[in-house]
């Protein structure tokens, strides 16, 4: 029997407020803001508050998937990444560099954040950059 | 000021009457809820004292429902405050616990926190270390009520305009254990809209506190828009304090208003 609550950081806004995540035998069964986060003081919005039920969420993620005739599939990364570069030189090509947008997220680093406008400008060829917050 | 908790829940493990110890560990600066099954873990413990006297209180009474729910069998101790065996008092009563199965470790919370809680009892019967302190009135709530009626609908109003619908108050709140809340219904309480309907979400709230808010206001402490919580709900606790003579959380017998159905 173990029963513990997890210092843990809320991935949805760049916030970051800092929450407990209660684990009970090793499956997460909720969520408790922190107190002792300089951050949040012991607060957190609905979406802080909801993080342990998307965590196991049988819709999230867990590998590169592509899409073939409106279907997903499972794929790997290099396959993934191939498609995705294939199909923006594709449709940079043809309609030009501002035909396409990216959408970054506050929750990267810094660096991350960085990598990718430079990314963008430099390789794709657009200012069209904008981040999550501003979704 | 742990030694005396540690030392009781150190034989209480040990002797096997418990299988585990719901309190708060100390880890690397943080505060947080932990449950002790092993003695040797115990120089970790930690009273919720971080900055100031209970500053780092957690809804414990709640992860407890969620415990003996997986382990409907076990005994397990847990470390309570004054509002806690209150909440804990109408959790048997709820039968939301088996009060049989619960070993209650008080502690009694110092003057400056009764004093900010303006609290009703700042220890529990089973005082095991902390003062035993004395009865703080209420002058939020008089202060509340100092103001006209007009006056005072637009105070809470402007309050309850800041709202961000977090459910944080509902969310950390010990004494809330419904498996379908009223506040999330749409027939009940129009949802989809910040601020949520203004008076009304509060209210429902505040009603569904009748005979269940212990004040222990971990809801005001949890609200993003620091919305006075406590004051509703103590004027809550004050009403049925009136009307029924009833005080919530006082003894384990007595039914709260809203549980009994009289057929005449
Ligand atoms: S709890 Fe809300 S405010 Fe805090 S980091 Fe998460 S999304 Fe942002
Ligand atoms: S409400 Fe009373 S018992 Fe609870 S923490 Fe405050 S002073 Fe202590
Ligand atoms: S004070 Fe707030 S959190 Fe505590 S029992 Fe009352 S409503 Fe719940
Ligand atoms: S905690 Fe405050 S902001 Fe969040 S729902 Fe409750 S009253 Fe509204």
């Amino acid at each position: 029997m173990e029963f513990k609550t997890v210092l843990s950081f809320c991935p949805y806004c760049g916030c970051g407020c800092g929450l407990l995540l209660e684990v009970l035998d090793g499956k997460i069964v909720g969520t408790l803001p922190s107190k002792t986060s300089p951050v949040n003081q012991g607060k957190l919005c609905i979406k802080g508050w909801t993080v342990h039920e998307f965590i196991t969420s049988p819709n999230r993620l867990t590998q590169p998937m592509v899409r073939q005739d409106d279907a997903l599939h499972d794929s790997s990364w290099d396959e993934a990444l191939h498609l995705a570069a294939t199909r923006l030189k594709e449709i940079k090509e043809k309609h030009g560099p501002d035909s396409i947008g990216v959408l970054t997220s506050a929750k990267c680093t810094n660096e991350e954040n960085y990598l990718l406008q430079k990314f963008t400008r430099a390789a794709l060829g657009t200012n069209n950059i904008d981040h999550c917050a501003r979704l | 000021m742990s030694t005396k908790i540690k030392e009781a829940v150190r034989a209480l493990l040990t002797e096997g009457k418990i299988k585990g110890f719901l309190g708060l560990r100390e880890e690397k600066g943080n505060i947080m809820p932990y449950l002790f099954c092993d003695p040797k873990e115990l120089d970790a413990l930690s009273l919720g004292d971080w900055k100031k006297p209970g500053d780092t209180r957690y809804p414990l009474n709640q992860l407890m429902i969620k415990l003996a729910m997986a382990y409907p069998n076990e005994t397990f101790a847990v470390l309570i405050r004054g509002c806690d065996e209150r909440g804990l008092k109408e959790l048997f009563k709820w039968k939301q616990l088996d009060e049989e199965k619960i070993v209650l470790i008080g502690l009694g919370c110092p003057d400056e926190l009764a004093k900010a809680c303006e609290c009703e009892k700042p220890f529990p019967d089973s005082l095991i270390d902390g003062p035993k302190g004395e009865k703080v009135d209420s002058q939020k709530v008089a202060q509340v009520e100092g103001m006209d009626l007009d006056t005072r609908l637009q105070f809470w109003k402007a309050e309850f305009n800041r709202c961000i619908k977090c459910f944080g108050c509902r969310n950390i709140c010990p004494m809330c254990f419904c498996n379908e809340c009223s506040i999330e219904e749409d027939q009940l309480v129009g949802t989809g809209e910040i601020p949520p309907a203004n008076p009304t979400f509060h209210l429902a709230r505040a009603i569904h506190m009748v005979g269940r808010c212990i004040d222990c206001g971990l809801c005001e402490e949890a609200c993003p828009a620091d919305i006075p919580l406590r004051t509703l709900y103590k004027k809550v606790g004050e009403i049925i304090h009136q009307e029924f003579g009833y005080k919530t959380g006082l003894s384990v017998d007595e039914k709260s208003p809203f549980n009994i159905i009289e057929v005449k």
